[in-house]
């Protein structure tokens, strides 16, 4: 028996996608392997390690735990949507190149996708809002601490632009 | 760990809904999602049908009123927790609902839906029946009230039947001179609480609401009972239980530092 | 002059990739269609026989494309996996079949392989095999393995896969002598590396050129590349692996070659389609690899300064169901415990037990944390004891900075003699003392006393063999586009190595650093390499790359003093251009240079035409001497005699709740010495992540099986990794930098040393702050309740 597919369109990064998936498509392997936005990680596919965190609507969502289905009408964005159209780091990127804010990389979409939401609400945390900031994500390699740094370098990016 | 296939349906009305649902016998209904798709990926679980409530107009909001919050099945947990009236009403709403799992997961996640999956281990569950609150539920027959006192039957496990959806939850209003209190230690920040406990004093009543210390969510009248000897009373109809994380008795040992501490805090004025 | 770039925290340049999304890791190649996905059904059972397996029901599903069992393997396919390192002493060796033949040794070894459209698919088909079992009783934990009432495998006496002792003398009459004596019983739970990305193979086959392609989430490329050729039966050069990014490591992804790491290049060949597997997050728990899990039994005798008199330990390392990677991590235990003291008398003892459990090989730090932990906790003991400061037991034992080369008397891990090349322990227990405020410390104490807080302080040393052999190479080519391209075989999860090797060019050869890139991993570009473990890369592949790059610009210099007409010796290399010293107006560029080095018979562009036979060389003498090749390269091999050793030290404060019993960090320092450093700003980052890791491995993290061998908390729900909120909240780090005499740039590794103390340091803190002994790691808050408990019952 051939598994239903069902048409649906997904909003990414500001581009309209028509695709044709089975109900049960995550929408973390929708974006990955349906579109090849493949820098949306999944560490996990339980919703624990925030690898696979995109914005939908703004805000951060697991995309392992929802369906790609589930996500129509919700404007999308993921990692390879967070750097200008010339290609400028955001400042959230930027931070974390300049605070050496990632190892391996794998991990790095989730807290950039978080932090730019973060950031966004609350564009000069405390150093405890930073830290909480980035609480619900793993990393394996940094031990955090640099990924701290950069919340606070990107803050002070952005302020350094609206001042 | 992918989930099984299942049919889908995202109907654009209430009706619709149950319709699908009293469908099929195997149907679940979808909402957040963020306690079932992780069971669905494990394949812990594999519903037939699901039916995606996220199309449904209306749900999504949160009303407070001098009574009390209504929250819609389609509500999340950061639209609750964001919502200054309900705080300032009832504001054991935000001291738990910032316990609840990480930011990410509120965001999506609903606080009706996390009510209903009835996970003993979660705080709002508990919340609603420290407070006695309630919810209305949609059926083929007809709209009912569930109090929450009569919601949990048993482990992940309310009275609602499979045909049905809880489409509002309702948290009374804190009492004029009630106070609350909210308190809970997790192994790691986020995570399940090893145990919760909720506070709620008014005037010589006190009723404390356990997390994680039994099959279903308990609630302890305490009323009467010296600061001192609350624990004890309170574990005399507590169940707590040995896992990975914990001990039975070193949850009891919790039960009665959160005891003191919630109702020595709801106790205290600002 | 260029400013030099060693020792410089340069910004990484793989960071420009991976931040917007454009890392290509294992499950981002070929992304596409027409690529099939496979899924394994994994045993249930931690013990059984298979009795019969029925794939009827899989062949109708729609969308599966293969399904195979032991049954469909053939030729080598159908052998045991390899033994990766058959140590003398390993007796009992053995390894699993990449699916499992008649029997079943841990709950997720491999049973059947599935190919299908895509995973859901595969997963599908997976469910629906049939399997029926024998269910054998299953060997869980030390304790049963050593009773021995069951056997793992019928074939091996007593769970044992090896035994092994090693000594400096006689521990006996040693220990006879010393006036002071004690015995400690310890425990080490299991752990793993848990990289956030999982394992995953990807394999195509070309048939056009009879090649096969495999991109493997691996630590070793070159390995991979061997063990295919060998298992389908392919001449070495058909076979390309090729490492993509890699999304961490810490040891697991050295072993191989897992089951799927054959069994998808078999099924892309077989089926002329490319395939991929993915392992999730489960498969990673229960089917790659753990580590840890020791029970130790110490007696040592000393004198009345605490000085080491005789030192006897005996340990039991749970290998779980295979040995593949031999034994490895216990000999490093039986080596590495002795950290930077020099018992007088050492003797160490051990047996490798099976169980029927994950198997175990390296994890960060690789047996050095529990032998830390052995040590470290002797060390605190011997200061109870005798009731002194703690640093100052460990001061008396330390090998002094005039001592090295210091030779313990052992045999390392690589079969060669434990010789410590460098360092200077008493001026890093300075250091950290300072760093953490270990003087200020009681005073301190008594302020939170007097808050009705708890406090404890712990020190931990360690010593560190790291850049074990046997060698790696390097090749660096300077395009005439005056581009710098360096391989080396090697492969990289994450610790920059594109970033610092293109410094160690830069500052050899003289060209801009922007211009140099480092490829890593891929056997197409260099095939001769070992690997990336042990705190190996930058000692080895570093030093390689060093010595390449200086051929490369020893072959610039002299085909540049030609151009120039002058010496060699005038001629200085700076920002890729070559120019006479004190002359800057005579130069040449490294990319003109490259195209002088490669005479041509056809020019395809104006750079070209300027190396055509008519325009270089002299007539009088053949185009490329007769001592030299086209092109300007330098590859060279870097294989020293032994490993360097680095070492540290590492310093906590926690605070235990006294009702909760919660610890909470207060303070973490480290001293670190690494030789010279490339970049300090990476350095740091591996010491932030070792941190980390050990914070999780103290106090958070731990495999817990039932007796019948489930695993229990096979996910990121139960099993604790740290988050933000569990690490400290900064990490205070002093470096000393003794260089290594052993490899041109004075340089030790530093990949793992920020993991190894933990579990000692937080021993001993939380035993300062709470005057019961710590004996077990990690330690979780229920458990320090419950020792709160049976304490208060001892001593009345």
């Amino acid at each position: 028996m051939t598994e239903e597919l069902l048409e649906v369109r997904l909003r990414v990064n500001g581009v309209a996608h028509d695709l044709r998936v089975p109900a049960r498509r995550l929408l973390s392997d929708a974006l990955r392997h349906d579109l090849g936005l493949t820098g949306t990680h999944v560490g996990c596919e339980h919703g624990v390690c925030g690898a696979c965190t995109v914005l939908a609507d703004g805000r951060p969502v697991r995309a392992c735990l929802m369906f790609a289905v589930s996500a129509v009408g919700l404007e999308l964005t993921t990692v390879e949507g967070l750097a200008d159209v010339d290609g400028t780091l955001s400042n959230v990127q930027q931070a974390f190149a300049e605070c050496h804010g990632l190892q391996c990389g794998f991990c790095t979409p989730g807290f950039l996708t978080t932090i730019t939401a973060g950031l966004r609400d609350n564009p000069q945390p405390t150093h405890d809002e930073a830290r909480d900031m980035i609480a619900g994500n793993l990393c394996r390699c940094t031990g955090y601490q640099n990924i701290v740094k950069a919340v606070e370098r990107a803050a002070e990016l952005g302020a350094g632009e609206t001042s | 760990m992918k989930p099984a296939p299942f049919a889908y349906v995202r109907p654009g009305s209430l009706a619709d809904a149950l319709s699908a649902l009293a469908g099929d016998p195997g149907a679940k209904v979808l909402a957040g999602g963020q306690s079932l798709v992780p069971l669905l990926s494990m394949r812990l679980a594999a519903p037939s049908t699901l039916v995606d409530i996220n199309g449904l107009p209306g749900l999504d909001a949160v009303t407070v009123t001098a009574d009390g919050v209504r929250v819609g099945a389609l509500a999340r947990h950061a639209d609750v927790l964001a919502h200054d009236e309900a705080a300032r009403v009832q504001p054991l709403l935000r001291l738990a609902l910032s316990h609840v799992a990480h930011a990410t997961i509120r965001n999506r996640g609903t606080t009706v839906g996390s009510i209903v999956h009835a996970d003993a281990a979660a705080e709002m569950p508990v919340v609603l029946t420290l407070l006695g609150g309630s919810v209305e539920v949609a059926g083929p027959s007809g709209t009912r009230t569930i109090p929450a006192t009569d919601l949990y039957v048993g482990p992940l496990e309310t009275c609602l039947a499979q045909d049905e959806i809880a489409t509002t939850a309702f948290f009374p209003a804190l009492a004029p001179g009630a106070r609350v209190a909210f308190a809970e230690i997790a192994r790691r920040h986020g995570d399940y609480a090893l145990v919760g406990a909720a506070a709620l004093v008014d005037g010589d009543s006190v009723r404390v609401g356990y997390v994680s210390v039994g099959d279903v969510p308990t609630v302890v009248d305490l009323t009467g009972v010296p600061l001192n000897e609350m624990a004890a009373t309170a574990l005399a109809q507590l169940d707590p239980a040995d896992d990975i994380h914990a001990t039975a008795a070193y949850r009891a040992q919790l039960v009665r530092v959160l005891t003191e501490r919630v109702v020595t805090e709801a106790r205290t004025d600002d | 002059m260029t400013t030099k770039l060693m020792g410089t925290g340069v910004q990484r340049v793989e960071d420009q990739r991976f931040l917007r999304g454009l890392g290509r890791y294992a499950d981002d190649v070929a992304v596409d269609p027409s690529t099939l996905h496979a899924a394994v059904l994994r045993s249930p059972h931690a013990h059984a026989r298979i009795v019969d397996i029925d794939v009827a029901d899989v062949l109708d599903v729609e969308g599966v494309h293969a399904v195979w069992t032991y049954d469909d393997l053939t030729g080598p396919m159908a052998e045991p996996l390899p033994l990766l390192i058959p140590h003398p002493m390993l007796t009992h060796g053995r390894t699993q079949y990449a699916l499992a033949k008649d029997e079943v040794n841990y709950v997720g070894e491999a049973i059947a392989f599935v190919v299908a459209d895509d995973r859901y698919v595969a997963e599908d088909a997976v469910g629906k095999i049939k399997v029926s079992y024998e269910l054998l009783p299953p060997v869980v934990g030390i304790d049963a393995a050593r009773a021995a009432d069951r056997l793992v495998h019928d074939d091996v006496p007593g769970n044992v896969g090896a035994r092994m002792e090693q000594n400096t003398g006689d521990v006996q009459a040693a220990m006879a002598a010393a006036p002071h004596r004690l015995t400690l019983d310890l425990t080490v739970e299991r752990s793993a590396c848990m990289p956030m990305e999982g394992r995953g193979t990807v394999a195509r086959w070309d048939p056009d050129i009879d090649r096969l392609q495999v991109w493997s989430s691996t630590q070793t490329s070159t390995g991979v590349r061997a063990v295919v050729a060998v298992k389908l039966g392919l001449d070495l050069r058909q076979v390309d692996v090729i490492t993509p990014d890699v999304g961490g490591g810490f040891g697991v992804k050295i072993n191989h070659p897992w089951p799927e790491e054959l069994l998808v290049p078999l099924a892309a060949r077989t089926l002329g389609r490319t395939v991929k597997f993915t392992e999730d997050r489960r498969e990673h728990f229960i089917s790659t690899a753990h580590e840890r899990g020791q029970v130790q039994y110490i007696e040592v005798g000393f004198d009345d300064d605490g000085r080491l008199l005789a030192l006897d330990v005996k340990f039991w390392h749970d290998h779980g169901a295979y040995t593949p990677y031999g034994l490895i991590v216990p000999i490093i235990t039986s080596t590495q415990l002795l950290g930077p003291y020099k018992p007088e008398v050492y003797r160490v003892v051990f047996e490798s037990l099976y169980t029927n459990t994950v198997m175990v090989t390296p994890y960060r730090g690789a047996g050095r944390p529990q032998g830390c932990f052995a040590m470290e906790r002797t060390m605190d003991a011997i200061a109870a004891e005798l009731g002194k400061d703690r640093t100052e037991v460990r001061a008396v034992n330390f090998i002094q900075p005039d001592e090295f080369p210091f030779e313990q008397g052992l045999v390392f891990q690589d079969g060669r003699e434990l010789t410590y090349d460098s360092g200077d322990y008493p001026a890093s227990l300075e250091k950290i003392k300072a760093l953490i405020g270990w003087d200020e410390f009681p005073a301190f104490r008594a302020e939170m006393a007097a808050e009705g807080r708890q406090v404890g302080i712990g020190l931990a040393c360690y010593v560190e063999g790291t850049g074990v052999g046997p060698y790696e190479g390097a090749h660096v080519h300077v395009e005439t586009s005056g581009k710098v391209k360096v391989a080396t075989g090697l492969t990289t999860q994450g610790q920059g190595h594109a970033t610092v090797f293109a410094q160690l060019v830069a500052d050899e050869l003289g060209c801009r650093f922007e211009d140099v890139e480092v490829v890593t991993g891929d056997t197409r570009r260099m095939p001769y390499a070992v690997g990336t473990f042990a705190s190996r890369a930058a000692v080895m592949s570093g030093s390689a790359i060093h010595l390449a790059a200086k051929r490369a610009k020893e072959k610039a210099l002299k085909i540049a003093a030609e151009a120039l007409e002058a010496s060699p010796d005038d001629l200085q290399i700076v920002d890729g251009v070559v120019s006479v010293k004190g002359s800057p107006g005579s130069s040449i560029d490294l990319g003109t240079v490259a195209v002088l080095s490669n005479p041509l018979r056809y020019a395809f562009d104006e750079a070209s035409k300027a190396a055509t036979q008519f325009t270089v060389g002299d007539p009088g003498k053949p185009p490329v001497a007769e001592d030299e090749e086209p092109g300007l390269e330098g590859t060279d091999f870097y294989s020293p005699e032994r490993s360097t050793f680095a070492s540290g030290m590492h310093a906590v404060i926690v605070e235990t709740d006294p009702l909760t019993a919660e610890i909470r960090i207060l303070k973490y320092a480290v001293v670190h010495d690494c030789g010279k450093l490339i970049n300090p700003m990476i350095v740091e980052g591996q010491i932030h992540g070792g941190v980390a890791q050990g914070v999780g491995g103290a106090l958070y993290e731990r495999m817990v099986y039932d007796e019948s061998g489930q695993l229990l908390n096979a996910s990121f729900m139960d099993f604790l990794m740290p988050y933000v909120t569990e690490v400290p909240d900064g990490i205070d780090i002093d470096h000393l930098e003794t260089p290594s005499p052993l490899n041109p740039l004075g340089i030790k590794g530093a990949g793992e040393a920020g993991v190894i103390p933990s579990a000692a340091v937080f021993a001993s803190a939380i035993e300062d702050a709470e005057s019961i002994p710590i004996t077990a790691m990690p330690i979780s808050p229920s458990e320090l309740f419950h020792l709160r408990l049976t304490h208060a019952e001892e001593t009345p």
